[in-house]
């Protein structure tokens, strides 16, 4: 998997806690939401991420919004959509840290991925060979205006439109 | 690049509708960029067939049975006439010189080359039109009401909020990947000619008792494998948490919609599996929650919009005598007056509708000369306005009474004076296997043969109204669920079969066609249709229409249409 963070292929701190792999004492780790009772008996010093399918409810996550460094949210593919609504709603949950976009996604999803609340993307080492940095990079720096308001892009065009008054 | 685009005329009149502002124009050509992009991407190969797939599509690109065919939106059927000659230039340049309107009020092209596609593009931008999410698992083209703006009927105007939710679904990024395609369609009138219960949601614009406009919200309408008629979420909702309500359904359908199953993941499925009144709570649940000021938009902001949608100035003293004169002296253009027109809200003024449906024609096509014809006459007797109907027709929507002479005998010209609005051969029909990588039989040869079988004027006139609608395979966009009679075309053993449903109503006394019978020969279907249209005219009462005769007599009363002589002179 390759981390991409501003448009930069990125060193990537984290790693993803394989099936029947033990916890790690000092790497930083990702472990899916399923495994997360596991924690309660393992001593550790590095960081804790949390893998969230894409049909996780919200509550089951606030209790662990304190204790987690990073929210990485699945996307089984590029066309199923459910973690952008996901992203919004840990937003507004108050999940205020790194949320990280886990899956295939494509460069053209970037600037949806980035305004759904999403810092960072990782994704699968084929797909960063096929769609290299700089293609990632156009997508970050082409983040414009868009329609809706509420959401973290580059601004609302409606809101523009006010202050052009 | 030189993109040519059509002048003006010069004394033209600036049609009543929305203009693109800096940031409308921007966003679009920045789209166009983007898309130009993604064809370059697809020719080198950094993207996959499967990877390009959903951008083609968001910008209305499809793979079809022989070609791709591009899909331009005609947003809410909205179309000033210099819009109308741009796609008469495209259909030229690029195309083969003509034009499919469809029924969801968008234009197709139906040979367009990939590579010319970002021009095709940036010519529909220089007139302020895109083909954006006229495809793909996104919100599509929204629709309302052919008559906007125009119909005696109307309690407001629908386009404002058309073009308010046209602009907040335009690349929205939550709502790109839903697990399917989402139509919005919003009526503002007491007589429903936007089928807004069989849409996603179907938006109606009602005064509550305190006289405040607002909505009345329905879900999970649709047609397809498995049609529905909508149910209410909201009986009234404000103006100002429109799109606030909307996101709640939204996010509700990307959550919860199913999947696992393309054929179960429209938002009908959703909310028929949910239950009303518990998807009724989640959405609800979901508004709480949501940010609403942060998410609509301002009333000045539907004000700004809505004040482009300015009715253009009708002249009080219009009269009718020339009207009436030639309707006297001449048969033929006063069949025309008694189908073609419908009553419009001004005095002297009326909403005329051309049909793209001669006899022996192919619904929906129009050639490049016919929409050159359709932009003068805008220009000449409409205000420089066109609509799209859902009908595949095409609508000028403010013409005085004593100018519709003058315009008929121009549409003469084109072949567009057809007197059939509405009548039995005004035939809504989907591409079908001619076209369409999905069909299972042919739409529009049948509609053809129909029509041709109807062809005497006053054979129709006698029938009235009644719809019929072909769909090519049980996708229905031919609309069959919901007509008076329906015709599905399928594949049954290496054979087209075409099965006939009776009952079907679009308007707000909704209903789904119930099957006749088992599936016909496609050269059985003209002579059944016949043996219907008998038995109605001897059941029906006064100038009942069949629909009414149908609920009142019940389906068994037309099985006998169904026997029918077979080559070797027994009956089936």
């Amino acid at each position: 998997m390759v981390l991409i963070s501003e448009g930069y292929f990125s060193e990537n701190c984290w790693s993803l806690l394989g099936d029947g792999e033990a916890w790690p004492f000092e790497q930083d780790v990702i472990v899916p939401l399923a495994r997360v009772h596991e924690g309660a008996n393992v001593l550790r010093k590095g960081r804790l991420g949390l893998l969230l399918p894409n049909t996780t409810e919200v509550a089951d996550v606030v209790p662990y919004f304190d204790q987690v460094a990073l929210l990485a949210v699945q996307f089984p593919a590029f066309s199923d959509g459910r973690g952008f609504s996901l992203a919004r709603q840990l937003r507004r949950a108050g999940f205020k840290k790194e949320l990280r976009a886990f899956g295939p996604l494509l460069p053209d999803q970037y600037a949806s991925a980035l305004a759904c609340g999403f810092n960072t993307i990782e994704i699968p080492d084929d797909r960063a060979l096929r769609m290299p940095q700089a293609q990632w990079r156009a997508a970050y720096q082409a983040r414009d205006v868009a329609y809706q308001r509420g959401y973290a892009h580059a601004g609302s065009i409606l809101d523009r439109r006010r202050a052009a008054k | 690049m030189n993109i040519a685009v059509t002048p003006p005329r010069s004394n033209a009149p600036r049609a009543a509708m929305y203009y693109y502002d800096t940031f409308d124009r921007d966003f679009v050509n920045e789209r166009v960029a983007q898309f130009r992009d993604q064809v370059q991407r697809r020719v080198s190969g950094a993207l996959t067939e499967e990877e390009f797939r959903p951008h083609r599509l968001m910008n209305g690109l499809y793979l079809q049975l022989h070609a791709y065919m591009l899909r331009i939106a005609i947003p809410y059927g909205t179309l000033a006439s210099n819009q109308m000659r741009q796609l008469a230039m495209i259909a030229d340049r690029w195309d083969r010189g003509y034009g499919h309107f469809t029924t969801r009020q968008n234009l197709q092209f139906n040979w367009p080359k990939l590579a010319d596609v970002p021009d095709i593009l940036q010519a529909l931008a220089e007139v302020e039109m895109h083909a954006i999410q006229t495809s793909g698992n996104c919100i599509r083209n929204v629709t309302a009401d052919h008559f906007s703006g125009a119909a005696a009927d109307e309690i407001e105007d629908p386009r404002p909020t058309a073009e308010l939710i046209r602009q907040w679904s335009t690349a929205h990024p939550e709502y790109c990947y839903l697990p399917r395609k989402f139509k919005v369609a919003v009526t503002g009138s007491s007589n429903d000619r936007a089928a807004v219960l069989l849409h996603d949601i179907g938006l109606r614009i009602v005064r509550n008792e305190a006289g405040e406009i607002g909505y009345s919200v329905i879900a999970g309408g649709g047609l397809g494998r498995t049609p529905m008629v909508g149910k209410v979420v909201r009986d009234f909702l404000p103006r100002e948490d429109l799109l606030a309500y909307l996101a709640a359904i939204l996010s509700v359908y990307n959550r919860y919609g199913r999947r696992d199953n393309k054929y179960k993941a429209r938002i009908k499925i959703l909310v028929h599996e949910t239950g009303l009144e518990e998807i009724k709570a989640d959405i609800e649940a979901e508004f709480a929650a949501l940010d609403r000021s942060g998410t609509n938009a301002d009333p000045e902001e539907f004000a700004r919009i809505a004040a482009y949608f300015a009715p253009p100035e009708f002249d009080a003293a219009a009269g009718t005598s020339i009207f009436e004169a030639e309707k006297a002296r001449n048969p033929e253009f006063a069949r025309f007056a008694s189908t073609n027109l419908a009553t419009h809200k001004a005095k002297g003024y009326t909403i005329v509708t051309v049909s793209t449906k001669p006899v022996g024609g192919v619904p929906g096509d129009v050639t490049s000369a016919q929409m050159r014809v359709l932009a003068d006459a805008a220009d000449l007797y409409s205000s420089g306005e066109l609509r799209i109907s859902h009908e595949q027709n095409v609508i000028l929507p403010h013409v005085r009474l004593d100018d519709v002479f003058a315009l008929w005998q121009l549409l003469q010209t084109a072949g567009l004076a057809t007197a059939n609005a509405g009548l039995i051969t005004d035939i809504i029909a989907c591409p079908g296997m001619d076209y369409c990588s999905l069909a299972t039989a042919r739409a529009i040869p049948i509609a053809q043969d129909i029509s041709k079988v109807f062809a005497d004027p006053e054979r129709q006139k006698l029938i009235g109204k009644l719809g019929i609608k072909i769909s090519g395979c049980i996708n229905a966009c031919g609309h069959h669920h919901i007509a008076a009679i329906g015709i599905l075309g399928l594949e049954k053993s290496g054979r087209e079969s075409y099965q006939i449903t009776l009952g079907g109503d679009p308007t707000f006394s909704a209903s789904i066609g119930e099957r006749l019978g088992p599936g016909l020969e496609a050269h059985e279907v003209p002579q059944v249709i016949e043996h219907l249209v008998e038995i109605y005219l001897a059941e029906r009462q006064g100038d009942e229409a069949f629909i009414d005769t149908y609920r009142r007599i019940g389906q068994a009363k037309f099985k006998p249409a169904l026997e029918r002589e077979v080559e070797d002179g027994s009956h089936l």
